[in-house]
């Protein structure tokens, strides 16, 4: 069937004053939250949603505070429920353009199942999670991201948890749009939120966020502008994977595994680096993208997007075919259906 | 055919037991249907265990289906006058249903010495002792070999005629209630158009089930003609379950507020075929939404209210435990949702497939925090329809959650149901925004009702947030304490004053009672014919029954000032006479509880009324 969009075309061109709330915002100076709620006021004139139909939904956690710093209809929940509300906003009224907002302890401990299913499903909305890998709000605890063997107020002889990696998380539960970004780097956080926004799908947009308080320079090793572009690399669909302050380092596959190669040494030329295909269908190497850690650079930029006819279009399909051709056109019908007598 | 003597009787219970599988519940349901049809009133009462085919011939794998059938009928009967017994188990674990004198069917094929172990007889208590042929009508009716045999002539392999066991014991039935059997062969042409050699082997084995008792001498002064439904109101009728009743109920509350039905709901016993009818009618716009969890079902549903539906959840005991945050969540938001919970009985997984009123408490107070919602019950498996619409009425017109008291008895049983016309449903009202109103608040209240307005994601000019969080009356946030206190407050009237909306209670029976019963919810039927009995007997007894729990009706003390003695009926150790009791400290009650996983029996009652009137 056609492909068909729900959510209404604004009237008029947004600014992103339009969508900045009367609401003080809240998070602590210097939150790499201010970040990207910057980059989301941005997205949303991007998106041409008409804004009374754009909804945010969030959980609990710092991060879940961001719908009362949206000027548009907000929920914020309870704890790990954000996509299970998000998935009946949608439902209920597939016009709505849907924003999910979470932590990563929000989405990926108590909300965990919640975010598997919603990904699964492929229902139409975006999902931001705001990894600073660890729980803020609740003033320092170890989260489902936190690195092995980290001290934490809960683990002060280190963590004995093995961490998950969101991106094997999203890609195991089939996910067709994931991406990583930084807080460090709005503009680019922009342009995947609006990347994302146009996903028939279930988007995941992890950004990688500096939490100043309770787990300051987590992502620093990455982050630092003096290390940055060799430990990070920006993936561009169709195009080498090339990283490095001087543009000359690539990855390529040996056959084995992802490695980073420096082109110009060891007979290495630019038709040895992988081209980056975001729409490539099976996760393989979009989860060895994802996984990349400590000899190789972080991906950053959207990692997966693959097209996938989305929960919402295919039930919406089904709602337009049943309500066609269905037996019962209104309850009267149906109370007077099957054997009936009168007395 | 030899000279028939056919006794004219008011009613009859008829219980179909076997193995799970069987077809103990498909008999039950023909009999009942093929009762309806013909102009008999119903109840139904399956009586099935949590597995779905626990090993053969055990007392773990029986299953029974026990039908009511008569002129009025307001339960589904204490013991039955006619037993089913398809095997040993059966027989052994089914018996106490039977009344003194009844006539018991048996497929003597299946007593094998093996059998007879595995269901628990002995050598000193085998199943046919002289005491027991004397107490009963036994009837040995060779259903396997016989079934077997027409399937031999057919062509169908053992297991097929196996499948069709069922329908010679049906045959026998309809046979001694004196009804004809093409109601139930257009049934089964209709069930299995695709398969004809199917139908051709079910309507050879009723038929031959009806003509073996035709041929027994001792069927002939065993024939009963059931007495018509004829003191019933007029008008157009059909069976239903009660969770059919419950999910059609839900749909008309949708079809006339025009608001969008959503269900989110989880698979769980006795409560998954509410969600399982939904799930057909997407042709009248429901939208049915299998969550991952039960939380996910009243968090989809929260977010459904939130975006403008009807929004519904379906669970059972264990269900709205996991639903208990979200409800708190409902409450704060102040967003209509139904939760129908479908009693079972607890604690834990406890008894899946039996009947308890024990989720009342959880109902009422089972949140955090000040979190007042409304709670009503349904009395009976047909009026879950109106309990359904009436439930989705306060929500949408008064902004709250409600949580709808059914149980599995209810649930899956069956009653006659006169069919109303959509035409003459109350009206429903949602208390919707206005878009672009420029004095809209989140929280500002009908001052007559205190219920706020439902302002819609995609209505201009009326963006908003709304959250777990305390909010003040205009919507950003607060802790400030007095705001707190008003807001509790205002959330605690809301639910008080929905009592401004609902009907008196009422009382029937003796106007004079020593005696008042108090029972509420399922438990209607057999607390109804017990009070008619005794009243009958000249007993002075009075009954008043509840389906507005939370609140209740305002002239509740009124009543239960009036009598001397009152003793509170259900299905629990005392949750409703506990929440009457802190409400009315002044009225002494006296509580009757049955905690058995089954519902209520008239003997039972009486014998206990009896001796409250005497004491």
């Amino acid at each position: 069937m056609a492909e068909k969009h729900f959510v209404p075309k604004a009237d008029r061109e947004y600014t992103k004053a339009d969508f900045t709330s009367d609401q003080m915002v809240k998070w602590c100076p210097g939150c790499g939250d201010h970040a990207i709620l910057a980059a989301l006021l941005n997205t949303f004139p991007k998106t041409n949603h008409k804004k009374e139909n754009i909804c945010m939904v969030s959980g609990i956690g710092c991060s879940s505070r961001i719908p009362y710093y949206v000027d548009t209809y907000g929920f914020h929940s309870i704890h790990g429920r954000a996509c299970a509300i998000a998935t009946g906003v949608k439902l209920a009224n597939p016009a709505l353009s849907v924003w999910v907002s979470m932590g990563d302890g929000d989405s990926m401990a108590i909300g965990g199942n919640h975010l598997i299913h919603a990904v699964r499903r492929n229902q139409d909305f975006n999902i931001t999670i705001f990894n600073n890998e660890i729980y803020g709000l609740t003033k320092g605890q170890y989260s489902p991201t936190t690195k092995f063997g980290q001290v934490t107020k809960t683990s002060p002889y280190g963590t004995i948890d093995y961490p998950f990696n969101p991106g094997e998380l999203v890609m195991g539960a089939q996910g067709t749009f994931y991406a990583r970004a930084l807080d460090c780097l709005p503009q680019l956080t922009t342009d995947i939120m609006t990347r994302a926004a146009k996903h028939d799908g279930t988007s995941v947009v992890e950004v990688l966020q500096n939490c100043m308080i309770f787990n300051d320079k987590t992502h620093a090793a990455i982050t630092d502008r003096a290390v940055r572009d060799d430990r990070t690399i920006i993936l561009e669909d169709g195009k080498p994977m090339i990283f490095g302050k001087e543009k000359n380092k690539g990855l390529r596959f040996n056959g084995r595994c992802l490695e980073a190669v420096t082109i110009g040494e060891n007979g290495i030329t630019m038709d040895d680096i992988m081209i980056h295909h975001e729409d490539t269908e099976d996760t393989g190497i979009h989860m060895m993208l994802a996984r990349m850690s400590g000899d190789l650079p972080v991906a950053i930029g959207v990692i997966r997007n693959v097209k996938k006819t989305s929960y919402t279009q295919l039930y919406e399909d089904q709602m337009e075919e049943q309500m066609a051709n269905g037996k019962y056109k209104c309850v009267d019908d149906l109370l007077n259906s099957g054997d009936t007598w009168e007395i | 055919m030899a000279t028939e003597q056919i006794t004219k009787i008011d009613d009859i219970v008829v219980r179909f037991a076997g193995d799970s599988g069987d077809g103990m519940q498909l008999s039950g349901t023909l009999f009942s249907d093929a009762s309806a049809l013909t102009g008999n009133d119903i109840a139904t009462f399956p009586d099935y265990p949590a597995e779905i085919r626990a090993p053969h011939n055990t007392i773990a794998g029986v299953s029974g289906y026990q039908v009511h059938v008569g002129n009025h009928i307001y339960s589904s009967g204490d013991k039955c006058d006619i037993l089913v017994a398809m095997n040993p188990a059966s027989l052994k674990s089914n018996l106490k249903w039977a009344k003194k004198g009844a006539t018991i069917i048996v497929d003597i094929d299946t007593f094998t010495d093996e059998a007879l172990e595995k269901a628990g007889y002995t050598e000193n208590d085998h199943p046919f002792t002289d005491e027991m042929e004397r107490a009963y009508t036994i009837i040995k009716a060779p259903v396997t070999s016989f079934t077997q045999r027409i399937g031999n002539e057919q062509g169908a392999d053992k297991k097929t005629a196996d499948r069709c066991r069922n329908m010679f014991a049906l045959g026998i039935i309809f046979y001694a209630t004196h009804k004809k059997l093409d109601q139930t062969y257009a049934y089964l042409e209709r069930k299995f158009a695709k398969k004809p050699e199917v139908v051709k082997l079910n309507k050879a084995v009723l038929t031959e089930g009806y003509e073996y008792a035709d041929k027994l001498e001792v069927m002939h002064s065993h024939i009963f003609e059931i007495a018509q439904a004829d003191s019933m109101p007029k008008g157009r009728y059909r069976n239903i379950t009660g969770n059919v009743a419950t999910a059609w109920g839900l749909l008309a509350a949708s079809e006339k507020s025009g608001r969008r039905l959503f269900l989110g709901s989880y698979p769980i016993t006795p409560a998954t075929d509410v969600m399982v009818e939904l799930a057909k009618h997407k042709s009248l716009g429901a939208r049915v939404f299998q969550a991952e969890d039960e939380i996910a079902g009243v968090c989809s549903a929260i977010g459904a209210s939130y975006a403008g539906a009807l929004a519904c959840t379906s669970t059972s005991g264990p269900g709205l435990s996991l639903k208990s945050e979200a409800l708190g969540l409902a409450v704060m938001v102040e967003l209509p949702l139904v939760v129908v919970d479908v009693q079972r009985g607890g604690p834990s997984t406890g008894l899946p497939t039996k009947t308890e009123q024990s989720d009342l408490n959880q109902a009422l107070y089972g949140r955090n925090g000040e979190a007042p919602l409304v709670v009503m019950a349904a009395s009976s498996s047909a009026n879950c329809f109106y309990w359904a619409y009436n439930a989705a009425k306060v929500a949408l017109e008064h902004m709250t959650p409600v949580i709808l008291l059914t149980d599995g008895y209810l649930g899956n049983g069956s009653q006659l149901f006169r069919i109303p016309k959509m035409a003459d449903m109350p009206d429903i009202k949602p208390r919707l925004a206005t878009p672009n109103d420029p004095n809209y608040r989140p929280f500002r209240r009908d001052p007559v009702t205190f219920a706020r307005e439902w302002a819609l994601p995609g209505m201009e000019g009326l963006r908003h947030r709304v959250g777990g969080l305390e909010k003040c009356p205009d919507g950003p946030l607060s802790t400030d304490p007095e705001n707190h206190a008003l807001m509790v407050h205002n959330r605690q009237e809301k639910v008080n004053r929905v009592a401004n909306y609902i009907p008196d209670q009422e009382v029937t029976g003796d106007p004079d009672a020593e005696l008042l019963v108090v029972g509420w919810g399922g438990t209607s039927g057999a607390l109804t014919l017990a009070v008619e009995e005794m009243n009958k007997e000249g007993k002075k007894v009075a009954y008043t029954h509840f389906n507005y729990i939370c609140p209740l009706p305002k002239n509740t003390g009124d009543i239960l000032k009036k009598y001397k003695k009152i003793v509170v009926c259900e299905l629990n150790n005392g949750q409703f006479a506990g929440y009457l009791r802190t409400q009315f400290p002044e009225c002494p009650m006296t509580q009757y509880n049955k905690i058995m996983g089954l519902p209520f029996e008239v003997g039972e009652l009486k014998a206990e009324f009896e001796r409250l009137l005497a004491k």
